[in-house]
């Protein structure tokens, strides 16, 4: 479908084709789902809502529940107030969350509906919160908005607590999946250290099987949690883009110090992150932690000649980016090209820094869309792509093996549930690209050249 | 027992909830959903979009931030037997100074570049919300681009927020109809008429289903004109006043351009469906019928004969599964389930929970005549409606789209996708035998039996 692409390079000045990114809302709405009992409520008209739905529940393959404001032309016209004051009221009256988080949409924001003014006039039942976050798509991406209702969070509800603080860490885990979340915590507890994260969305959108539809399944960061955050020795930001606003507003609000390190995907990564949390609490890093590093060294070792020099496209979300070109480099592999659709010209710059001091060449952008990218391919091949379910269509048309990483992920199943953070989730990573790679050779390989073992 | 529980369903919904059998007849339909509830509903940019999508060589351009476009980036699952255009994903992806200062030129600079960059003959921009608030005039830009490029331009009015995935699917007809009325002195209605053809109204061709029926139309000695819009292009929507009949699948998006071709074009119109054996049969041979034809009509029996032949006996097979089971539907219009109705009788699996989300007044009716006492008929129903029905009704399947899947799933209940995301055809008397053998697939798969 995308054989129409054409090579000679075509400056484009306006609009995106086949886009990398999509709107805040959905960020902000998944976000929202790491809070337990918390329904998100998208402030605006139906379509809004209706797609962040359909699109994390293809992704998650789990119920996924927001209310929407359920604009009409009146509402467009005089104002939401009304239209949000009645979702409120009619919100926790059928549904009962303990929570609701409100998000804006292009709509709303362009009316210019005030959401911190309408809240404070609206009738919250006793015991019950509504937060929000504002969330223009015109501005940024989802990662923007998953950002944004993080912070969120923080700014409604965390208070300035104890200047004593306590021996805990907070853990912002960014835009990843539940059981990328599951395996971070795994880490912590293996650790000892006590932690508080959110959002977590695990026992959310991978929730049980039990027979019985819980509209508010059991997992969540708790409130009470959220609140007690200001009162912690240090937060953890998993990822600049998706984590560390919130993590320097909890900085401003509380006195709680950040620490803004890269999604721990990969060796490097993860040792960063691990070594942060030693320190810190004057640590040992437990014997389980310290086998799985030096069996991934080992599973490195054993294949490193299958990466050795293979070019790689990979697309997807910034954070996600940035800690995946530092692995891959650690593999051998070269990272040809890396393109995300956020914004962010700190992306950039990052990603060049990392190619220059492995003494790669390779084509950086941010705000970018995959039409860019298979012109990219299209003028220099790559041996791999790496990237979202819609990296398909240019792996067809190009005939490149693929691997499918990040958000969305429509095609197949069970990547929400497994890992690709710490040492465990590189090994899968390494089996995932090493499997994709060899796959492709024996396809390939002449009769002659086909080969019991590789 | 009444079916509302207090606190169960908000007192505003319950207008659009009845219980056949124990109220009156009349169920509130066709109005906004409500505030705060969680609505399984779209915008009018949702219905626009899906109608025109499936117009294979056209540029469909989304002006609007990037969301919108990036939503239904090629999630129809319409199949093209040509162009591959349409399923990419074009937006205008605005900015914050777009919404300031207005999004026209941007709109003017995307046009220019995709028609320099894609050979097309027809753009579609479509308007998002934020459209309709900023107040681009989408109308002046397309006209300018149309005349500059010498190819159709056609806005789609289709802000999400002035009404319904319904007020969509009119915006879409709309700009069908622009189409096929503008050009070179065309004067529509004195076209000749081309003797035993039709205009397929509603059929996407998700799986390939618009072929199924072309393919049986054809030995009929009947020429499908124009399909509506599956599979279909800028030069065969041109050349739909050409047809002596439309027949309508999907009245819910095409009933409204059916009249509007009628009262243009004098080309009568016709509902049937294909789906299931019994509606199949009998819009092969009201079709027939119409054309006069004797020939037609017995070429008709012939062919229904052969394929009811081939498709009862396995439809029966699994009929014999199916004992006992009682079945939920979910879907978005109110023509489709009716059909689903009878598909479901036909493999004896009775209907205890009907919904949709935009039906009309009198499908409601018909639907509510068509089924057994106690069956519950719903309008625009939350996951919390369909969770309590289902349960109450003792639903071992639910037919739904993408969002009711895993809902199902959680209650244990099997699942039948009836929307975009289908792989299989369900469509004539093939697709009966899909219908049938996906239904055996999901409801008799031995994962149930692992729930407890
Ligand atoms: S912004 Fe409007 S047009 Fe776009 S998806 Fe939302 S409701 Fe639909
Ligand atoms: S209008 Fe904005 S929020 Fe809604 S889908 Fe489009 S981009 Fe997203």
């Amino acid at each position: 479908m995308l054989d129409s692409t054409p090579k000679e390079m075509i400056q484009r000045k306006v609009g995106l084709i086949n886009p990398a990114k999509t709107c805040q809302p959905i960020g902000a709405m998944y976000a929202a789902l790491g809070i337990y009992r918390c329904l998100p409520h998208s402030h605006g008209s139906q379509g809004c809502c209706s797609y962040h739905r359909s699109h994390l529940t293809r992704h998650f393959r789990d119920p996924i529940m927001a209310s929407s404001s359920s604009f009409t032309e009146g509402a467009s016209v005089f104002g939401g107030g009304a239209n949000l004051k009645t979702s409120i009221k009619n919100v926790f009256e059928i549904y009962d969350p303990d929570i609701m988080a409100v998000h804006t949409t292009c709509l709303t924001e362009t009316i210019g509906d005030d959401i911190p003014s309408i809240l404070s006039t609206a009738e919250v039942p006793e015991g019950k919160r509504v937060i929000y976050a504002s969330t223009p798509s015109y501005v940024g991406s989802h990662i923007t908005g998953f950002s944004n209702m993080t912070t969120g969070m923080v700014n409604c509800l965390v208070e300035p607590g104890e200047k004593e603080k306590k021996e805990q860490v907070n853990v912002l885990p960014g835009f990843v999946n539940p059981g990328d979340m599951r395996e971070i915590k795994r880490m912590l507890k293996e650790l000892g250290i006590k932690f508080i994260m959110f959002p977590d969305t695990t026992g959310v959108v991978d929730s049980p099987m039990t027979g019985r539809y819980q509209m508010f399944p059991r997992g969540g960061a708790r409130v009470k949690d959220i609140q007690d955050s200001g009162s912690s020795k240090f937060t953890i930001a998993l990822g600049f883009f998706a984590s560390s606003e919130a993590a320097f507003l909890l900085d401003r609000k509380c006195s709680v110090p950040p620490v803004v390190l890269r999604t721990p995907v990969g060796i490097k990564a993860t040792d960063e992150f691990l070594m942060t949390l030693r320190n810190r609490f004057i640590q040992d890093i437990p014997y389980e932690l310290e086998e799985e590093r030096g069996q991934l060294v080992d599973i490195m070792t054993d294949t490193h000649f299958h990466f050795h020099g293979r070019k790689v496209a990979l697309f997807g979300d910034p954070d996600m980016l940035t800690a995946m070109t530092e692995f891959l480099l650690s593999l051998g592999m070269i990272p040809a090209y890396v393109l995300t659709g956020s914004p962010g010209a700190l992306f950039e710059k990052e990603i060049n820094t990392m190619l220059k001091a492995a003494g790669v060449e390779g084509k950086v952008r941010a705000a970018g869309d995959l039409f860019e990218l298979h012109q990219w391919i299209k003028n220099g091949p790559v041996d791999l792509l790496i990237g979202n379910t819609y990296g398909k269509y240019i792996a067809r048309a190009e005939d490149i093996p693929f691997v499918r990483l990040g958000f969305p992920v429509m095609d197949r199943s069970v990547h929400s549930y497994l890992p690709v953070v710490g040492y465990r989730g590189a090994m899968r990573l390494i089996e995932m690209i090493s499997g994709a790679l060899l796959d492709r050779a024996d396809r390939d390989a002449a009769e002659e050249d086909f080969e019991l073992v590789m | 027992m009444s079916v509302f529980e207090p606190g169960s369903i908000v007192e505003e919904r319950k207008d659009f909830i009845h219980t056949k059998g124990r109220q009156k007849k009349s169920l509130k339909c066709d109005s906004d959903s409500i505030a705060g509830c969680v609505s399984q509903r779209a915008c009018v940019y949702c219905g626009a979009r899906v109608v025109l999508n499936p117009v294979t060589d056209a540029v469909h351009l989304v002006h609007g931030p990037i969301g919108c476009a990036s939503y239904t980036w090629d999630i129809r699952g319409s199949l093209s037997s040509g162009s591959e255009l349409y399923r990419n994903s074009f937006s205008t992806d605005l900015q914050e100074e777009d919404v300031i200062f207005g999004g026209e030129k941007k709109l003017t600079a995307a046009i220019d570049q995709l028609v320099e960059k894609y050979p097309t003959k027809l753009v579609f921009v479509y308007a998002t919300c934020i459209v309709g608030v900023i107040g681009d005039d989408l109308e002046a830009v397309c006209k300018n681009a149309s005349l500059r490029h010498g190819i159709e331009v056609i806005p789609v009015e289709s802000s999400g927020f002035i009404g319904n995935k319904a007020a969509g699917y009119r915006a879409a007809c709309h700009a069908l109809l622009r189409l096929i009325n503008s050009g070179v002195n065309q004067d529509n209605n004195k076209v000749e008429k081309i003797p035993m053809s039709v205009n397929y109204l509603g059929d996407f061709n998700l799986a390939g289903e618009a072929w199924i029926i072309q393919n049986y139309l054809h030995p009929l000695g009947i020429k499908v004109n124009t399909n509506f819009t599956g599979d279909s292009t800028y030069r065969s929507l041109k050349d739909a006043p050409k047809a002596s009949l439309n027949i309508i699948q999907c009245a819910g998006s095409m009933a409204f351009l059916a009249k509007e071709m009628e009262e243009m074009f004098g080309i009568p119109y016709m509902n049937i469906s294909f789906l299931g054996v019994e509606d199949t049969s009998g819009s092969l041979l009201r079709i027939a019928e119409f054309f006069n034809s004797h020939k037609a009509v017995k070429a008709a029996e012939e062919l229904i004969n052969r394929e009811e032949e081939i498709v009862k006996p396995l439809i029966e097979g699994y009929r014999r599964e199916f004992q006992g089971k009682k079945a939920a539907v979910y879907v978005g219009g109110g023509f489709k389930a009716i059909s689903l109705i009878k598909q479901f009788r036909e493999i004896g699996i009775e209907v205890v929970m009907v919904g949709t989300q935009t039906g009309r007044p009198e499908e409601y009716e018909t639907i509510s005549d068509m089924v057994e006492e106690g069956t519950v008929v719903l309008d625009d129903a939350n996951p919390t409606e369909l969770e309590k029905f289902m349960m109450e009704k003792e639903a071992h399947l639910l037919v739904g789209g993408v969002k009711e899947r895993p809902l199902a799933y959680k209650l244990g209940i099997a699942f039948i996708d009836h929307n975009h995301d289908r792989k299989h055809p369900l469509s004539g008397f093939a697709g009966a035998v899909n219908f049938a053998g996906e239904v055996y697939s999901t409801l008799c798969s031995p994962v149930w039996k692992y729930l407890k």
